[in-house]
């Protein structure tokens, strides 16, 4: 519906007036859409809140076996990517489509980053057993250990599928970036997107401590 | 605020005569595919009615079971899973989605005076996805069949051991569930924003016709209960197919936190269900009594209020699941300061009621039938939330009747009122009144012999979700069995009811008398400024909003007509191009009138409408700074526009002769 009608802006939609509502209005729709992750993710982490509080001792020794270098290498390249990702949307508003798209690739590259050492410490998990509850068959950790490693696998699980949700739609602002989408003038894909990422990055510095360093 | 004006390229389609958003496109794509509110407002309606009977002929099997004391049409089994179906669909399926997206997608654009929501796509994604949910909820049946009633407790659900979930039935039913939960977080944000961003140049918070306030109150819950629940199945599902101990007992989870979570979204979801609802009766109640509003504010906050409370009593559904007493005594408290604006909105219905001028037209038939089952139903809410008499009701019939009397007495009364009073709009055909309000009364009757009966059969104990009923007593077993009977046949004459709507709306789509005018209900929103039905980008021009949506200065309280600081009878709304349009074209006029073959009418309005520009121009120095600046922008536009129209009246004239 976007097609170009004299002197209208190319991206402006029929249905709005200004290119300013437009943009207003898609981040606005943004900030709820974000409003209802937060509340989608504070059910498992009410979860969370429960269980540990019914389980405090094996959440104490569970965590024990969870990765803490991995996972701290994880934080380190989420935050470093969510600052590629703001100087990427940075670089769409001042017209600096080379600066956007490279900036763009970075973070995508980091995503990955993220979800290959992901990888390894999952398998290493499952390849011990420490898995959900029904499959559990580590030994040696006291209480009921399987409840930890369910929800690790859950809470962790469910991030690295909006990672992988993000590094789509991250390609996906790359491609039109580098077609010349995006200029002062309309920025709002890259800067929803860029909200988006945020919100994943701000999901993990909250179950990085919580899954990881719980003594 | 008007500063990028209507895109020209479009301006032909406005044009053409007799096109509206029906034939605007034609074939069956062009509907799957479209970006058109209104054409996805009709799928949602059309999709929702349709689950109604579907659910509707369930319920009639449960109650036909019923009849009789013994199993004799299911056996057990059997009969929970009609009853889950019965339930899911009408909640997941139908109710939720009926009102907001259905008629909502319709009519609230229309109202704010926009060309479509703010975004289009999700729009319509909503509703495909809202089909994929409800075809995963569908494939449940043939995978098995969901027994564990609408809710899904735990550990019942969970357990891939017990009676009939031993298949991947509650799956698919989770998933589907999952699934339609995003297609109302997306109407929800679409709304939102939608409210925020569109309104029209003028129409401020307070001049939003009601129905924008409670659809608004109703997407913000849906926007932020509907994600927990959307977690909950989630992890129910991993829980059954993968085992992590959150809601297991056998694994060491912890089944009634299923219980919170659950209620968490679904009481929140009870008034997603009722808002919409309200919503609709503070339309009908101003538009068919010609009377403005009485408590404008109170009403729109309260519904917010009620958005807000109904966030913090989802415990009132778990008195009796052993959580600690004190949990329970404020939950029931809290449940109490729900009555505080639910009450402030039906005395202000009933206080607009007063001294109107009451046309007991279908509609509003609906209207006063909400009125008196929705009281019911709220104050019956009382008794189930103190926590004394709560104990003796719990999963009795009581429940089962409180819940009818909101979701189907009022929510789903409220919706065909409104059906009935967006109808001729909608789809520009006329339904016959008579049997309108014979089925009407007919839904009245029948609903209340259902329903009523069970709130005595549930103050004698008899509990729900039971496919035979044997007491120990035969006194007892007599009065179950006779007011089950009674019930029984109150169902059938409910159904009869809703399938003489069912046939006779159908039948006013192909055989009904056209809708001739904009306004047939001389309502003053703006939906009714537009074409009947609309035309694809719904106003011709967008319209400026004046006043506010129920200025009715007819009738006023004290009977003495028009209010006293308005202009005697100027427009309320100007839909400024068609005005210009028509008083300086009257050849394309003339064609318009000759192919509708209502000249006389057309010409009177006419000459009101430029006797109404006269007053406006009249009353423009009145005007402030701001609305003046916003005109004059307008004012040149539509000298552009006429120059426009007047190249393209040629045009026409000359295809004309072309054709001769």
């Amino acid at each position: 519906m976007s097609a170009a009608h004299g002197d209208h802006p190319k991206f402006l939609q029929h249905h709005f007036h200004s290119a300013e509502q437009q943009a207003s209005a898609s981040k606005l729709g943004m900030w709820l859409f974000l409003a209802q992750e937060v509340l989608f993710f504070g059910g498992i982490f009410v979860a969370y809140g429960v269980l540990r509080f019914l389980y405090p001792e094996t959440f104490l020794a569970a965590h024990a076996y969870l990765d803490v270098k991995m996972g701290a290498i994880n934080t380190v390249i989420l935050i470093t990517s969510s600052l590629t990702m703001a100087l990427g949307v940075r670089a769409a508003q001042t017209n600096n489509q080379k600066q956007t798209v490279l900036m763009l690739a970075l973070t995508i590259l980091f995503a990955c980053g993220f979800l290959v050492v992901k990888y390894f410490e999952y398998s290493h998990k499952i390849h011990v057993g420490l898995v959900t509850a029904r499959s559990f068959s580590a030994t040696g950790i006291a209480g009921s250990p399987h409840i930890f490693f369910s929800l690790y696998f859950a809470m962790t699980g469910l991030h690295g599928l909006h990672v992988l949700v993000g590094i789509i739609v991250l390609a996906w602002i790359l491609m039109r970036a580098r077609r010349g989408d995006f200029s002062s003038a309309y920025f709002t894909p890259v800067e929803n997107a860029g909200l988006y990422w945020h919100l994943v990055d701000l999901i993990w510095i909250f179950l990085f401590p919580l899954l990881y360093l719980v003594k | 605020m008007a500063t990028v004006t209507t895109a020209n390229g479009h301006a032909s389609e406005h044009h053409e005569v007799g096109s509206n958003y029906l034939n605007a496109r034609k074939g069956v794509l062009s509907w799957l595919f479209t970006l058109d509110h209104k054409r996805i407002g009709v799928m949602y309606l059309a999709g929702t009615l349709f689950f109604f009977m579907i659910g509707g002929i369930l319920a009639l099997l449960v109650r036909t079971e019923l009849l009789t004391p013994a199993g004799d049409l299911f056996q057990g089994d059997t009969y929970n899973r009609v009853f889950t179906l019965h339930g899911a669909i009408m909640v997941f399926i139908f109710i939720i989605p009926s009102v907001p997206a259905a008629l909502g997608n319709f009519v609230l654009p229309l109202m704010l005076g926009t060309k479509d929501v703010a975004f289009p796509r999700i729009n319509l994604l909503s509703f495909w996805i809202w089909m994929l949910g409800t075809a995963f909820l569908l494939y449940s049946i043939i995978a098995g069949s969901v027994d564990t009633g609408w809710t899904f407790y735990t550990p019942y659900s969970s357990d891939p051991q017990v009676g009939s979930q031993a298949g991947s039935a509650i799956i698919w039913a989770l998933m589907g569930v999952f699934i339609l939960g995003f297609s109302s977080i997306l109407t929800g944000v679409n709304f939102i924003t939608t409210v925020h961003k569109m309104r029209a140049p003028g129409m401020t918070w307070t001049k939003m016709p009601l129905f924008i306030w409670g659809i608004y109150a109703t997407a913000v819950i849906q926007v932020l209960a509907t994600p927990v629940l959307a977690i909950t199945l989630l992890l129910l599902t991993i829980e059954r197919t993968l085992g992590i101990g959150i809601f297991d007992p056998a694994l060491g989870g912890d089944p009634v936190l299923f219980q919170h979570f659950f209620w968490f979204y679904s009481h929140p979801a009870v008034y997603i269900m009722i808002l919409p609802g309200m919503a609709i009766i503070s339309e009908l109640v101003t538009v068919h009594s010609k009377k403005n509003i009485f408590g404008y504010k109170p009403i729109a906050y309260s519904s917010m209020a009620i958005a807000i409370i109904s966030f913090l009593v989802w415990g009132h559904h778990m008195f009796t699941s052993g959580q600690s007493e004190l949990a329970s005594t404020v939950f029931s408290a809290l449940t109490f300061a729900v009555a505080v604006p639910t009450a402030i909105k039906v005395f202000s219905w009933v206080a607009t009621l007063y001294k109107g001028s009451i046309s007991l037209n279908t509609p509003m038939l609906y209207c006063l039938s909400f009125l008196f089952l929705f009281t019911i139903g709220g104050l019956t809410g009382l008794f189930c939330s103190t926590l004394a008499t709560d104990i003796h009701i719990h999963d009795t019939y009581f429940v089962v009747a409180h819940f009818h009397y909101v979701m189907m007495g009022g929510t789903v009364i409220a919706f065909l009122g409104g059906l009935h009073h967006w109808w001729p709009k909608m789809t520009g055909r006329w339904y016959n009144e008579n049997w309108g309000r014979f089925a009407a009364a007919l839904v009245f009757i029948g609903f209340n012999v259902t329903f009523f009966s069970q709130f005595v059969l549930g103050s004698q104990g008899m509990p729900r979700r039971y496919h035979t009923y044997h007491s120990a007593s035969p006194d007892l077993k007599a009065i179950f069995t006779k007011w089950h009977q009674v019930s029984t046949v109150g169902s059938y004459i409910l159904a009869a009811g809703l399938f003489i709507t069912l046939f006779y709306l159908l039948h006013s789509l192909f055989r009904g008398k056209k809708v001739a005018e904009k306004n047939p209900w001389g309502a003053k929103s703006l939906e009714w400024l537009t074409e009947t039905p609309p035309i694809e980008h719904n106003f011709h021009e967008e319209p400026v909003c004046l006043h506010g949506p129920y200025d009715y200065d007819e009738i006023s309280p004290d009977g003495q007509g028009a209010g006293a600081d308005e202009d005697d009878d100027s427009p309320l709304y100007l839909d400024k191009k068609t005005e210009a349009k028509k008083a300086e074209e009257p050849k394309a006029e003339e064609k318009k009138a000759e192919e509708k073959k209502a000249e006389e009418p057309k010409a009177e309005e006419k000459k009101a409408e430029e006797k109404k520009a006269e007053e406006k121009k009249a009353e423009e120095p009145k005007a402030e700074a701001k609305k003046a600046e916003a005109k004059k922008a307008e004012e040149t536009k539509a000298e552009e526009k006429k120059a426009e129209a007047k190249a393209e009246a040629k045009s026409d004239d000359e295809a004309d002769k072309d054709k001769k």
